[in-house]
């Protein structure tokens, strides 16, 4: 592709290569290295989301337009009074791994640095808090060892608590490519569910949720007994291992925690034991956990002991879920990381970067993670919050209580491309972002590689980098020169040179020989993976030689005695629900939810269950999830792939596609201790059908939104038109009354069909041979397929299509059968029937079947039928 | 028998032997004025056989002749000078589809080869049941061993000021047909009275010949025996686009005019201009000669299953008769008790089941069809209704089953929706495409249908 810009893909953690045209489908960049030219569907179907449609293009203010001035002046005027009335720790910023590290590291700087709080956090805590708990621990430093080639040399990849085939596609291919050049290679998933990521794997071990740290625990309780530690390795660069050791559980205890056959299980462990070469990958499954910390920490031991850590094909591997973070955990923006890796406890550190922003403010301690912070917003503890590309009142568990925290918060500013959100609903201020294609900086992947996000496109409307966004807010407070910069290489500049304050070697994130990059160089940089000292190796593996950040240089093995999941089933709540992500969406779909493509292959929010747990759940029927926290109503699909008391609903359906799907509202809000990250993937819940009097489907040229009943999910299905999936409890003839209201437009005719006592109503309007709506409303959920319907959309309806359109339904595809008989609708295959029974007239097959006895015109195509009877062989 | 007067055209001279398929030339009159006996008359054994008389020449009758055929001395008698015709099709012929020789449906070759003896222009003045004998209007006898009333209907002439002026016409037989077709060449206004089937077709030909015609009925919607409302709709806005100007609800108190007409008046006063009348506003069951002889009449001419009058050696068939209470207005039971009479003179033992009935029309170029029920107490309805498209699909159910259907519109399904009557099959699973005909049942259904 000829003038094509590099840039990198804006989904998940695997960070691939992009080129990209703004008049072109994009291809992946066969130069990058996450991916060599390898795209997943979302990837591959991001040029249909680059369309303006629901783009916030200016600033409000209470809903009105306003300048940017008057945006920014009230955002700096509500954190000041705030802040001057309540301290800072009234005031907080809730930030997003979608941004790139330049509006990461300035969010950061403001909130950090100058508005003196440490109330930052990052939707990240949602997907990667406890990853970063468990680094921390062992390593001293929020690092991933390892590359994703080890993915490439590794003889044995366990998958832990991550459906790589759909939620890190390129990854995922990856692997399988290089077991297709080497067959003896072993793939092993850990996952409550039999998901497509089982599809190619030599074993999958179907545990129980939340039961991951049972299952590594006890594999190092196995590596121990079989003398499997590496004791160089040990004596070398690792703490005392006794007190986790001793916390492990016997292969039994493990099976049996697990809810796995101790056989399989020990399997397992022989395939981890036997095989040196070995990369744990995990994720989500293991991260939103209220163990989530002690997870990682489990399997991260079983590595360290056996040394089988920053080496070729083998090491922990934690997999990011969103394009930016490791950016974000790069600058620092959670509440309990300082900025740069540097770290409160180490007083050098803390001083240095004050010295270096100039910021006498610079917040003492640790602030509010994701779920007190909003606590803390509900109690007013915290009064002025500015959110940055996320959409935390649909993505945070209780998300009922979100909503309302948000509702009754004094102040709420919000950033974002879109212009309706959940969140974006509730703003006072709303500031125009730019997206992805738009804006211009940096991203790191889950192997450590900075890639630059290019712009290819205009800003649209009046949109801004949002750092620009925060250095008005930070100039407005009146530390203008802290945030003076000219454009995303001045900041990556200063944040490569913060990694370098009091380093030496003395953490593995130092970027400080990338402080130095002129513009020229930073735009025109290639993928880097970090570190990148301004001395000294780069990139490659780290912790293999040891080398730890923590003060004594070695590694922690952290002891992870087994906690159970933080609310048990009972009968009332009986089901344990999971949530997750599914193949061709991404988080609340505000990009992905624009490509018909991409919404073709789940369309609507799915619950699944499995059959034997489903008793009154009708396959493809409505089901209401419900736990102690809220309810949600989804779609049913019996799934003989999950564990037996076990549901799963991805989390992606917000107000604009589904209200009543989304599930986060059901979530228990219970978090790990630690990581402060919530249990997303244990609640307990019980699930009844949904009992709708009436099943329907709108189909539109235009997105009719989401009230049109009381369960409805809304998609976009190409060339303009909507598909609407309704339900509802009412009277099915009102409903029908009331939707062709909606539709109703002067102009166009409507055609209708009604069996008012079965509840069926369909109607469709047609203005000048086109296609403009179609209603269908029936008693059950068995309502004609979409597909023929929307296929419809797209033509001149002919008079005989036009005239069975309604059936909803091309004819039955089975071989013509013609009338003979018109007078009394006799077919061939009739005639043919009774003339092999015998009769072998005219006048016989008449009295047989009452062919011909009318006006008689028939009579010699039934004497043709009768040919072969009359005329001897 | 008297000589008959010589034949205008075409017809087949007294004695000639026509060709077995020659037809009547096309754009030609189709009178029969010759009886079209004496090739047809046979000798030798069938001199003695039974005498069987038809009287009237309609569809019904026509049938019924040709049915009893060969085995009887069949002598089929009709008031109209034409060949036997297919007065059906008189609506064709008004619009121009077709000329008068397309509506013969017994040519003088046919009637020879299926020995019939034809008489047209033949009135029967009066039966002697006794003596089995037919009276002529000309004073003729005819005897009879078993006599086939098929006399038809008289169309219904309202009693108003004026009706009987020239210009005011019925529109019921093929002279009436020639007139208006005479008036239409004119040109100028005419005034069809009566929205029925008939009242339609009539105002659709006349206005295809180029008059402004307006259509004046009595009740709120067209052909409302046939139609609901919606359907009626359609067919009046198609009417409209087709200039048909339509009074409904419209009550006629006199037609206007000295020696001519010149208008139709209406009760509210208002006159509506016309060179031509048509009155279209019904038919009765022709039945003055049965009554005069004697036999037992209702509305009809009351017959039992073999379509047998109170006369046993008396039929009577088509629109005349009156079978199990009900006289019928359509072709195919009239048809049917055609078949039914001449199957049981021939000595059969046939009964006349009334099927349900349905109504297959062309209106103004719509397809009207309806059969069973239309409406009910306790039925449910499945209705497909396409405005601009012209189509309307009315379907009732008692108890999950097909009870009634009315197509405006496309017919072509017709015949199905018919069988799914007749069978009285549980539509569980079809109603969603009811509608849209046998290409969108499912294949169990239709297996189970066969």
């Amino acid at each position: 592709m000829t003038d094509a810009v590099r840039t990198t893909c804006p989904y998940c953690g695997v960070g691939c290569g992009v080129l990209a045209r703004p008049d072109k489908p994009v291809q992946g960049d066969p130069a990058h290295p996450a991916n060599f030219g390898r795209l997943c569907s979302k990837g591959s179907a991001l040029s249909e989301t680059l369309s303006l449609d629901g783009r916030l293009l200016y600033p409000q203010i209470d809903g009105v337009r306003a300048t940017w001035d008057a945006a920014l002046d009230r955002v700096a005027t509500a954190f000041r009074d705030t802040i001057a009335a309540h301290g800072p720790d009234s005031v907080a910023l809730y930030v997003s791994g979608q941004l790139l590290t330049e509006d990461y590291y300035a969010a950061n700087k403001l909130a950090k640095g100058f508005l003196g709080t440490a109330n930052i956090d990052s939707n990240s805590r949602l997907c990667m808090a406890s990853a970063v708990v468990g680094h921390l621990r062992a390593f001293g430093e929020d690092l991933v060892p390892g590359t994703y080639v080890d993915l490439e040399l590794a003889d044995l990849v366990v998958l832990v608590g991550s459906n790589t085939a759909w939620c890190h596609p390129v990854l995922y291919q990856r692997i399988v490519a290089a077991r297709a050049e080497r067959p003896w290679m072993r793939v092993v998933v850990v996952d409550p569910r039999r998901t497509a990521t089982c599809e190619d794997a030599d074993m999958h071990l179907k545990l129980a949720p939340g039961s991951d740290v049972a299952l590594y625990a006890g594999l190092l309780g196995y590596l121990r007994d079989a003398a499997l530690g590496d004791a160089a390795y040990l004596a070398a660069h690792v703490g005392d291992p006794a007190a986790a050791l001793k916390a492990t559980p016997t292969i039994a205890e493990a099976a049996l925690l697990c809810g796995l056959d101790e056989a399989l299980l020990t399997k397992f462990y022989r395939w981890f034991a036997l095989t040196p070469r070995v990369v744990t990958l995990f994720s989500q499954g293991v991260n939103q956990s209220s163990a989530g910390s002690d997870k990682a920490n489990a399997i991260i031991n079983a590595h360290l002991f056996t040394g089988r850590i920053g080496q070729p094909g083998a090491g922990p591997f934690s997999v990011t879920g969103q394009p930016n973070a490791m950016g974000g955990r790069e600058v620092g923006a959670l509440a309990n990381m300082l900025a740069g890796h540097l770290e409160w406890d180490r007083p050098d550190e803390f001083a240095a970067l004050q010295a270096f922003w100039g910021a006498p403010n610079l917040a003492a301690g640790p602030g509010l993670k994701a779920i007190p912070l909003f606590e803390a917003i509900r109690e007013k503890k915290v009064r002025a919050v500015w959110v940055i590309a996320t959409n935390p009142a649909v993505s945070l568990p209780a998300g009922a209580t979100v909503r309302a925290a948000l509702a009754g918060c004094d102040f709420v500013a919000v950033s974002d491309c879109v212009r309706e959100s959940d969140t974006m609903d509730l703003a006072h201020v709303r500031l125009p972002a730019l997206g992805w294609g738009e804006k211009d900086g940096t991203v790191t992947n889950s192997e450590r590689v900075i890639s630059r996000q290019r712009a290819f496109l205009e800003a649209p409307g009046e949109a801004r980098p949002d750092w620009r966004a925060v250095a008005g807010v930070a100039a407005r407070l009146g530390h203008g020169a802290a945030f003076a910069w000219n454009g995303p290489a001045e900041i990556f500049r200063e944040h490569a040179a913060v990694t370098g304050l009091v380093n030496n070697g003395r953490r593995a994130f130092d970027i400080s020989g990338l402080a130095g990059l002129s513009d020229d160089a930073y735009a025109a940089m290639a993928p880097t993976q970090w570190p990148c000292p301004a001395d000294g190796a780069r990139g490659g593996r780290l912790l293999g030689g040891g080398c730890f950040t923590h003060a004594d240089r070695r590694a922690r093995m952290v002891p992870t005695p087994f906690r159970a999941p933080a609310h048990a089933v009972s009968p009332e709540w009986p089901l344990v629900l999971m949530t997750g992500r599914i193949r061709d969406q991404w988080h609340t779909m505000t990009r992905t939810g624009k490509s018909a493509r991409l919404l073709a292959h789940i369309p609507e929010p799915v619950l699944s269950v499995h059959p034997d747990d489903a008793a009154g759940l009708e396959n493809g029927g409505l089901g209401e999830v419900a736990s102690a926290w809220g309810t949600a109503v989804m779609r049913l699909r019996h799934d003989t792939g999950l564990r037996r008391g076990t549901v799963f609903a991805p989390m992606h359906w917000t107000t604009r596609f589904c209200p009543a799907a989304r599930v986060n509202g059901a979530v228990n809000p219970a978090v790990d201790p630690v990581s402060g990250q919530p249990e997303l993937k244990h609640t307990p819940v019980s699930v009844r059908a949904w009992p709708a009097a009436w099943h329907g489907f709108v189909l539109a040229r235009e997105n009719l939104g989401t009230d049109l009943a009381p369960w409805c999910a809304v998609l976009p299905v190409g060339d303009g038109v909507w598909r609407h999936e309704l339900a509802g409890r009412g009277p099915a003839e009102a409903a029908f009354a009331r939707l062709g209201g909606k539709l109703a437009d002067g102009g166009a005719g409507w055609l209708a069909l009604e069996d008012a006592a079965r509840g069926l109503h369909r109607a469709a309007r047609v203005r000048e041979g086109r296609l403009m709506a179609v209603l269908f409303i029936g008693p059950d959920r068995v309502l004609p397929p979409r597909d023929w319907l929307i296929s419809l959309f797209a033509e001149t309806l002919s008079p005989a299509t036009r005239r069975v359109m309604l059936a909803g339904r091309p004819a039955e595809a089975r071989a013509a059968d013609p009338y003979v008989c018109v007078c009394h609708g006799i077919g061939e295959r009739a005639i043919r029937r009774v003339i092999e029974d015998g009769c072998d007239t005219v006048e016989a097959v008449g009295r047989a079947t009452k062919a011909g006895t009318n006006c008689g015109s028939c009579k010699p195509e039934i004497r043709a039928l009768l040919a072969p009877v009359l005329e001897p062989a | 028998m008297d000589p008959a007067p010589l034949p205008r055209t075409n017809a087949p001279e007294p004695g000639a032997r026509v060709e077995a398929g020659a037809r009547v030339e096309a754009g030609a009159r189709v009178e029969a004025c010759a009886r079209v006996e004496a090739c047809a008359r046979p000798t030798g054994p069938d001199a003695r056989a039974m005498r069987v008389v038809v009287v009237g020449a309609g569809p019904a009758g026509a049938r019924c002749a040709e049915m009893l055929g060969a085995g009887s001395a069949v002598t089929l008698i009709g008031a109209e000078p034409s060949l036997p015709y297919n007065r059906v099709a008189l609506s064709k012929l008004l619009a121009g589809d077709v000329d008068e020789a397309d509506l013969v449906t017994h040519g003088a070759a046919r009637l020879a080869a299926l020995r019939v003896a034809y008489r047209p222009a033949t009135r029967i003045a009066s039966i002697d049941r006794e003596a089995r004998i037919l009276r002529t209007d000309a004073g003729d006898d005819v005897s009879y061993d078993r006599l086939v009333l098929a006399l038809g209907s008289q169309a219904f002439r309202l009693n108003l000021p004026g009706a009987s002026l020239p210009g005011v016409s019925m529109y019921r037989t093929l002279d009436e047909v020639r007139a208006m077709l005479a008036a239409a060449e004119l040109g100028g206004d005419a005034v069809v009275i009566g929205g029925g089937l008939l009242g339609l077709e009539a105002a659709y030909g006349l206005a295809l010949r180029g008059m402004r015609v307006t259509v004046v009925h009595a009740v709120d919607r067209l052909m409302e025996r046939q139609l609901d409302m919606p359907a009626a709709m359609l067919l009046a806005r198609r009417l409209a686009r087709q200039g048909i100007a339509l009074v409904l609800s419209g009550s006629t108190e006199a037609i206007e005019g000295t020696g001519c007409v010149t208008g139709v008046r209406l009760t509210d006063a208002s006159v509506i201009p016309a060179s031509l009348v048509v009155m279209a506003v019904g038919i009765r069951p022709e039945v003055t000669l049965a009554r005069e002889a004697g036999l037992d009449i209702g509305r009809g001419v009351k017959v039992d299953d073999a379509m047998r009058t109170s006369d046993p050696a008396i039929w009577a068939v088509g629109e005349c008769a009156e079978h199990d209470g009900q006289c019928c207005g359509l072709v195919a039971p009239a048809l049917a008790q055609a078949e039914i009479a001449a199957r049981v003179i021939g000595g059969e033992d046939a009964s006349y089941v009334a099927a349900a009935d349905a109504t297959a029309l062309k209106v103004a170029g719509a397809g009207v069809w309806s059969a069973g029920q239309t409406e009910g107490l306790g039925a449910e309805t499945i209705v497909y209704h396409d405005p601009d498209g012209e189509e309307y699909r009315k379907f009732v159910l008692f108890d999950g089953r097909l009870v009634g259907a009315m197509l405006y519109g496309e017919t072509r399904d017709a015949p199905w929706y018919q069988s799914l009557i007749g069978q009285g099959r549980e539509l569980t699973g079809l109603r969603g495409t009811l509608p849209f005909g046998p290409a969108f049942a499912t294949p169990e259904f239709m297996e189970a249908a066969e």
